[in-house]
């Protein structure tokens, strides 16, 4: 019904075709599956990396804390691409040969662990001291004053931050399309090649990433308060 | 650090302390907080710490807490160091293992709770039973509720500290730490973040422990009726040194020392 406004006459350039949007959907909408993938998968690893990292940079261990940290601040300050690159192209030269999917998640996962990392470690910092206090009163040991008292509560305060690079990994999930990974960048390139209409597809991906994106700010915010009330705090 | 040998492994006898400071110096770089510090508490004894703020009253319990690290003397609990080991006949300072073994002995209530928030009132309690005693989650729960029954909160077990009033988390504080069942007890300004009108619950579950137990208890105080009521012994810290102590009655009643009628009439006038 809003034909004319894509015809030729009235803006020679943009000739959008509905039946051709329509043909490639599918394929895109199975790449959409695939970035859902590879942003979960990514960011599970993040989740769990990061606040290994965080606990390493808190550790009594000086040699480690010195390393974790330094290693933080080296992925931090050079690009996810070149890290792509890195684990793909460079890791076969030191024998070790991995997938498309296995690099990638490698790559994105670790890049992402090193930013939820300072958002775990604002979470942790936020806990007030008297709760280690009583913990040591209560005479607990390091690892159960982390893992029943200050982790516990250092998840919600930390659940925005967390959740604002969930949607940054969902976003940068199309850098994996340099090494082959099949996600929604890498698809409609694909079919853009072979039919030479790029338009359709681009678009497409666009209003996927927009519909999938913009609700995650709500619904971070309702986890978070899930969250809390389960918590009772 | 200075020298220990003067310090014995052990205290025995019959009527050794249950806490015994000697000669324990804390300073924050160049300030020093607690200066050559004596003091005995002997078991089932109830002695309240008064003094002006900054005398380095609530230092004394972290230190006997193990919050804060001692930069001299020794801090003996029931006859054994506490701050310290022995190394074939020498003192050094504790390990971990030694801090976690002998800490068991003693409890603390904090002047703001310190309540887990993620955690119902009987969870608070259950918590150290069951990760440290290693009970089972039954035994825990048992103890916890008879302990939330002895200060009044059974009612209020399943309710978050978020959903409890100052003087109830308080109360709750106090059976967590019992939970524990330490010899030694130590209360830091229990009642100072609590409004008047519910002081009183908090300061009758300290004097049932008092009369029906045989805790040792070691208590700083704003409260100078209450510390009168109650202790066996008052010690008046002044400028990190105990000024005067004595039985309640002689130091409330008729102090020796300068500074203890000062603050004591200083205090008179505020109330
Ligand atoms: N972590 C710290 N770093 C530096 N100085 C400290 C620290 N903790 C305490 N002090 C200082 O040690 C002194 C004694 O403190 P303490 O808390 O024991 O006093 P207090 O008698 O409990 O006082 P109040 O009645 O105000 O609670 C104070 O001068 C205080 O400023
Ligand atoms: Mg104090």
């Amino acid at each position: 019904m809003f034909d004319w406004l894509f015809t030729d006459d009235w803006f020679p350039k943009f000739d959008w075709r509905w039946d051709y949007a329509w043909e490639i959907l599918p394929r895109l909408i199975e790449a959409t599956g695939n970035t859902l993938i590879a942003a979960a998968a990514g960011y599970l690893i993040a989740l769990v990396l990061g606040l290994a990292f965080a606990l390493a940079q808190r550790s009594q261990n000086r040699i480690l804390t010195f390393f974790v940290r330094e290693f933080v601040e080296f992925i931090r300050s050079t690009p996810l691409l070149l890290q792509i690159f890195f684990i793909f192209y460079v890791g076969p030269q030191f024998g070790i040969t991995l997938s498309p999917w296995v690099s990638g998640m490698i790559a994105i996962g670790l890049h992402y662990s090193c930013y939820l990392s300072e958002v775990y470690r604002g979470g942790i910092d936020s806990v007030p001291k008297g709760q280690w206090e009583a913990a040591t009163a209560l005479n607990m040991t390091t690892a159960q004053t982390y893992k029943r008292l200050i982790i516990p509560q250092a998840i919600p305060p930390a659940i925005p931050g967390l959740g604002n690079y969930l949607v940054g990994i969902f976003k940068d999930t199309p850098m994996l399309s340099v090494i082959g990974v099949a996600e929604l960048i890498h698809t409609a390139n694909a079919i853009g090649s072979e039919t030479w209409r790029y338009l359709e597809a681009y678009t497409i991906v666009g209003v996927i990433f927009l519909a999938l994106s913009l609700p995650a700010a709500g619904l971070i915010r309702a986890f978070e308060g899930f969250v809390r009330r389960k918590l009772g705090m | 650090m200075d020298d220990l040998s003067g310090f014995p492994l052990k205290i025995v006898g019959e009527n050794s302390p249950m806490v015994s400071f000697k000669r324990v110096r804390k300073a924050y770089g160049s300030l020093v907080v607690l200066d050559d510090l004596d003091l005995d508490v002997a078991a089932g004894e109830m002695v309240s710490v008064i003094g002006p703020s900054g005398s380095g009253k609530t230092t004394v319990l972290r230190m006997l807490m193990t919050l804060e690290k001692i930069n001299g003397g020794v801090i003996y609990v029931d006859g054994k160091p506490l701050t310290h080991m022995a190394q074939g006949d020498k003192l050094v300072p504790a390990s971990e293992k030694h801090l976690r073994a002998r800490r068991s002995d003693i409890g603390m209530c904090f002047q703001h709770f310190n309540l887990f928030p993620h955690m119902t009132a009987i969870q608070n309690c259950m918590e150290g039973p069951v990760q440290v005693l290693g009970l089972s989650k039954g035994e825990a729960r048992d103890r916890g509720e008879e302990l939330l029954e002895l200060v009044g909160m059974a009612d209020k077990k399943d309710q978050h500290p978020s959903r409890l009033s100052g003087g109830q988390q308080q109360r709750v504080a106090i059976a967590r730490a019992l939970a524990m069942r330490p010899k030694v007890m130590l209360f830091d300004e229990v009642t100072s973040a609590l409004d008047p009108e519910v002081i009183g619950e908090v300061t009758n579950v300290i004097r049932k422990l008092v009369s029906e137990h045989n805790l040792t208890m070691l208590m700083v105080t704003h409260q100078m009726g209450f510390a009168r009521d109650i202790s066996d012994r008052v010690c008046f810290f002044y400028g990190g040194k105990i000024e005067e102590q004595g039985p309640p009655a002689e130091l409330f009643g008729n102090p020796r020392r300068e500074r203890t009628q000062q603050f004591l009439s200083a205090v008179k006038e505020a109330v």
